[in-house]
Parts: structure tokens; C-alpha cells; sequence
């Protein structure tokens, strides 16, 4: 005699098992690319498995890190020194920064003290489209207008050469670029500053300015940080624009009106160069993007660790 | 059954409150002349006249909602703070109508402080804390500023147990303290008013009994008015209680009297504890 209810396993229940695999590997697909990346990079710069010879096998790390100079293209004969790509890197992104901290910060405190409902409606979104502007845009947008149009007048009229391809000018645009970055994130840390403070703070007689200045801005400060820091790495990685604007000659000279090449606009040289795939000159390229990962995880680490404490102090 | 045996027993009060004071003799720091607010359409207070003397304690009590949390924020214009309200009649302090579009509210607030229901400390020093104020109010030099943070902390009395940390972070006091701080750094301005909202209902029974007595020091120089749903409290710590009801005064009079022989039939039922 059979029972007229079943506890067996239905199809359905099956089909709940199959998801769950599904969504697994849709998590461990990213686990997976980070981690091939990472091989790809450490097996070209530092240790090749068989007959091929990384980066480091060939070049030592004195000469990568002391040499002044950067020529991957006379092959074994050339220079392989970081500082040039870094301090290319280095300059756009702090004169990136010059530009955004100021702008983003300004405008999350406009936004969360100072707006009317109405207004944020209209600026956010203002914000985000900005935040959507494909890169390369930015990049001829450096060229095009804020090269010939702002600083060549400008500086022509100290009597000041700038060159057609200036880091000045790729600094300007990504500091545009990552200033909805810092507005959206400052804003959301700013906001979160609990409504009591800026109460208490109104109570014992303060402007507008005082409360922002004074007591709601420092309660926020190292949420402000992190997004100031977050904001840098994101210039510190970004490619098309600088690529673009800043050109591609390496050297290490600290003057922002002339051209120089960043970690990331030699990477997009030398991948898309014409030097055949085992190059020194091509290898190169695996030195320069663990340099570059490095640094940018060390920033993304220091902001999320900031950003946590900041969580803690007011949740 | 006689009506007395439904009024409560009235508890002492705190030292330096005289609860059948006459307070239609004293100069009034205080008067509010038909008095009306709204949020947005919906209007929470309804012609409110209400006289304040000078150097004493007003408690306003009543239950939840009923508009004295809104009527205490209307006497240093904190509901501006508030999109969408509205206010109209006539609050005269120092013989001005704070209602006015011309007056200056950062001006207004020095002279009627206001300690809230949560202590709001900033997060810095003790120090800097109490030094807020007059810091936004222009004061830089050092020697003035230290003698004003202890003068306050004292008046506050937590001058003893803060001296040797003054410049550690206010918010790793305790709750008790973190209010009287918040005390302290309300008297730095040099207010003549002090609104208190609640300020005690978030302490332990002996942080209440420091803050009530407190209170009961502080009214010997300042005005006092507060809110607060403690009715044992307002009795304890008030000159004048003032009795609202769903957005109307009902009733306000010496303490002694309205907690003994009020004359209203809802003052008396909320002071009995059949609602509320």
C-alpha cells in the first residue's frame, strides 16, 4: 500500500539545487579572472614556467627601480627604470586631484547642506552623466579644447610654452572626470552625519557655514578621505585620456606643460605596438601593470580600511 | 470619594525651586501671544498664550504628540531647520518678536539655548566641545576660553570628574555625563533662556537626579523651560508646569497648584495617570 502523500525529492527541488550552482559560478567567475590575471602578470615579470624568460629574469629590480630612465625600445641595450612612467603617473594624478577635491567636495557639501530637494533632483543626475562620459572623450576634450583654448592663451600670455601634449591638461580632464566620484561619495558620508549634530550645532548659534565647517564636515572626515583616496587611484589607473593628452614620450621632468607618458599610457603603447610578443620591450609591459596594480590596491586598501572606521564611529 | 485621594502625592522638590511661587509678580523673559503652527497644511499648535518668568523653571508636560516638543523649538526658531512650517502669533523674548523675518536667528540662539532629549556631543575634545560656541562666536584667546570651559564645566558640575581629561574625545563619557557636557557647552554661549527637551529621559535614575538638581542651581541666573513626559520630574524641578493637550495649552499655573488642585477635568486625568 502506497501513502497518498510523498516526501521523495520533486523535479522542482532539483532545479533549486541546479541555481544554486549556477549563481556559484557566476561568483567564482570573478574569483577566477582576478586570479588569472594576477598569474599572467607574475608569470611574465618574475618567473616564466619553461623555455619562455620574464621580465626579471632578464632585467634586474636595481636597474627597474634605480634607473632614471625608460627606453624599452632599443631591446636589451635599453633602460628600464619605473620613475619616469611614475612620476608621469604621479603628476596627472595629483593635479588631477587639485582639481576634484575641491570641486567634488565643494559640491557633495552643496548638495547634502545646502539644496533644495528640487535642486539635488536636477544635480545628481548632472553628476552621474558626467561619471558616464567615455574616457577617450575626455581624452580629445584635453587635445581639442582645454590644451589650445584654456592653457596655451594662458600661458602664452606669461610667455610660456605648452607643449601640444602637456600632463596639465590630462590632469585637468581626469580631475573632472573622478570629481563625481568624490561629490557621490562625500555626499553619502556627509549625509549620514546624524541629524542631531547638526541640530546641536544650529543651537548654540552657528551659521550655515559654522554647522557645515566646523561640525559636519569633521564628523565626516575620514569618509571624505577615503573618497579623496579612491578618487586618486581611479587617476592613477585611468588610461584613454591620459593616453591621449599626456603622449608618449617618458622622462623625468616634474614640468606639467610638457608631454610625458604614464604607466598606463605605455601600456597602451607597447600592447599595441609592432614588437614581436617576447620582446623585452613587450615584456616590459607585465613590469609596469604589477607596479601599477600594486600601487592601486595599496590606495584601495588604506580608503576601505579609513571608510570602515568611519562606519564604526557613527553605526 | 473625596478628590483628593485621585491626585497624586506630591515628591519633594529639588533644592532652590519654590513651586507656589507667584509667578505673576516676576518680570517675564518669555511671552508668547497666541501662538499657531503648522507643518505644511497640518496644524499642530492652536493659539498658545504662555507667560515665562524670569529666572525659574517652566515644565511642560503632556502626552506624546501633543505639541510641547513643537512649541518648545518654535522659542529659539529651531523649526526653521524644517522644511514646509509655518508659525504664526506673536513670541516676544526681551520684548522682541522673534517671529519677525528681520531677526537674526544665530543671534536669537546665543540668547536661548537648548540642550535636546539625546546628548549630541561632537566628536571632539571636552574641551573643544565647550569652547564651540564662543569659538563660532569669534573668541581665539586661549587664557578667556579656559577659564570659560572650567566656569561652565563647574556650573555643569562635571568640572570634577572631566578636569584631568579635557582634551579627550567627549564621546567616550558617559550618558549622564555627555548631557551635562552637552549643559556645559549650552552655558558657554552665555544664554539667558535654556530650553531643555527631555534631557533626562534617556539617563539611569542617578544621572536624572544630578541633571534635576542641576536644574534646580541653574534657575537661581537663568530661565528655564522644559519639556519633559516625567510628570514626578516636572513636579520636582518646576516653578510653573504648563499642561498641552493635542496641540493646546490647557491649563498652566504654579506647580504646587496644578498638581494639587488643578482645574481642569484633562489636567487633572492626566496627572492621575488615566491617560497618557
Amino acid at each position: 500500500m502506497t501513502s497518498p502523500v510523498s516526501f521523495s525529492t520533486s523535479i522542482s527541488r532539483r532545479h533549486e539545487k541546479l541555481i544554486r550552482v549556477c549563481l556559484f559560478c557566476c561568483a567564482a567567475l570573478s574569483v577566477l579572472t582576478t586570479g588569472a590575471i594576477v598569474y599572467v602578470l607574475l608569470s611574465n615579470a618574475i618567473y616564466a614556467p619553461g623555455d619562455k624568460t620574464a621580465f626579471f629574469e632578464r632585467v634586474s629590480l636595481t636597474e627597474f627601480l634605480t634607473s632614471a630612465q625608460w627606453k624599452p625600445a632599443e631591446g636589451d641595450k635599453g633602460r628600464f627604470g619605473i620613475w619616469p612612467l611614475l612620476s608621469g603617473t604621479m603628476m596627472v594624478a595629483v593635479i588631477s586631484s587639485l582639481v576634484s577635491i575641491p570641486a567634488g567636495l565643494g559640491a557633495a557639501i552643496y548638495m547634502s547642506e545646502y539644496a533644495g530637494a528640487r535642486e539635488r533632483q536636477i544635480l545628481k543626475p548632472v553628476l552621474e552623466l558626467l561619471a558616464g562620459i567615455p574616457s577617450v572623450v575626455f581624452g580629445f576634450f584635453a587635445l581639442k579644447f582645454v590644451t589650445p583654448w584654456l592653457l596655451k592663451p594662458l600661458f602664452g600670455w606669461l610667455d610660456v610654452k605648452v607643449s601640444i601634449f602637456n600632463s596639465l591638461s590630462a590632469g585637468i580632464v581626469v580631475g573632472i572626470m573622478v570629481t563625481p566620484l568624490i561629490a557621490s561619495l562625500s555626499e553619502d558620508v556627509i549625509r549620514s552625519v546624524p541629524r542631531s549634530l547638526r541640530e546641536a550645532a544650529h543651537a548654540l548659534g552657528s551659521t550655515k557655514y559654522d554647522v557645515c565647517m566646523k561640525v559636519v564636515v569633521p564628523a565626516a572626515l575620514s569618509g571624505i578621505l577615503a573618497s579623496f583616496l579612491l578618487a586618486f587611484s581611479r587617476a592613477v589607473g585611468e588610461t584613454m585620456a591620459v593616453a591621449i593628452a599626456a603622449g608618449g614620450s617618458p622622462m623625468l621632468a616634474l614640468n606639467p606643460l610638457e608631454g610625458s607618458q604614464t604607466m598606463t599610457g605605455f601600456m597602451v603603447h607597447a600592447s599595441t605596438g609592432d614588437s614581436a610578443a617576447d620582446s623585452i620591450s613587450r615584456m616590459s609591459m607585465y613590469a609596469v601593470g604589477i607596479t601599477l596594480f600594486l600601487l592601486t590596491l595599496v590606495i584601495n586598501l588604506i580608503s576601505g580600511w579609513i571608510l570602515r572606521k568611519f562606519r564604526e564611529e557613527y553605526q | 470619594m473625596s478628590k483628593e485621594k485621585q491626585v497624586l502625592s506630591v515628591p519633594p522638590s529639588v533644592q532652590g525651586v519654590d513651586r507656589n511661587l507667584d509667578t505673576s509678580l516676576h518680570p517675564e523673559a518669555i511671552d508668547v501671544r497666541n501662538l499657531s503652527f503648522y507643518y505644511g497644511d497640518l496644524q499642530v499648535l492652536y493659539d498658545i498664550s504662555l507667560r515665562v518668568p524670569e529666572r525659574s523653571v517652566t515644565a511642560l508636560i503632556g502626552p506624546s504628540g501633543c505639541g510641547k516638543s513643537t512649541f518648545l523649538r518654535t522659542l529659539n526658531r529651531m523649526n526653521d531647520l524644517i522644511d514646509g512650517t509655518r508659525c504664526t502669533g506673536e513670541c516676544l523674548v526681551e520684548g522682541q518678536n522673534i517671529m519677525s523675518p528681520d531677526v537674526d536667528v544665530v543671534l536669537l540662539r546665543k540668547h536661548v539655548g537648548m540642550v535636546f532629549q539625546k546628548s549630541t556631543p561632537f566628536p571632539k575634545s571636552i574641551f573643544d566641545n565647550v569652547a564651540y560656541g564662543p569659538r563660532v562666536a569669534g573668541e581665539r584667546t586661549r587664557s578667556v576660553l579656559n577659564d570659560l570651559v572650567e566656569s561652565c564645566l563647574r556650573k555643569a558640575a562635571l568640572w570634577d570628574e572631566v578636569s584631568d581629561r579635557l582634551h579627550t574625545p567627549a564621546m567616550a563619557l558617559s550618558g549622564g555625563q555627555q548631557q551635562r557636557l552637552c549643559i556645559a557647552r549650552t552655558l558657554a554661549t552665555a544664554p539667558k533662556i535654556i530650553l531643555m527637551d527631555e534631557p533626562a529621559s534617556a539617563l539611569d535614575p542617578a544621572s536624572t537626579d544630578r541633571i534635576e538638581n542641576l536644574i534646580g542651581e541653574l534657575c537661581a541666573n537663568y530661565t528655564i523651560v522644559i519639556v519633559t513626559h516625567n510628570m514626578q520630574q516636572a513636579s520636582r524641578v518646576s516653578h510653573q508646569t504648563a499642561f498641552f493637550f493635542k496641540g493646546r495649552l490647557i491649563e498652566v499655573g504654579p506647580t504646587m497648584k496644578i498638581f494639587t488642585s488643578p482645574t481642569q477635568k484633562q489636567t487633572e486625568d492626566y496627572i492621575t495617570g488615566r491617560f497618557g
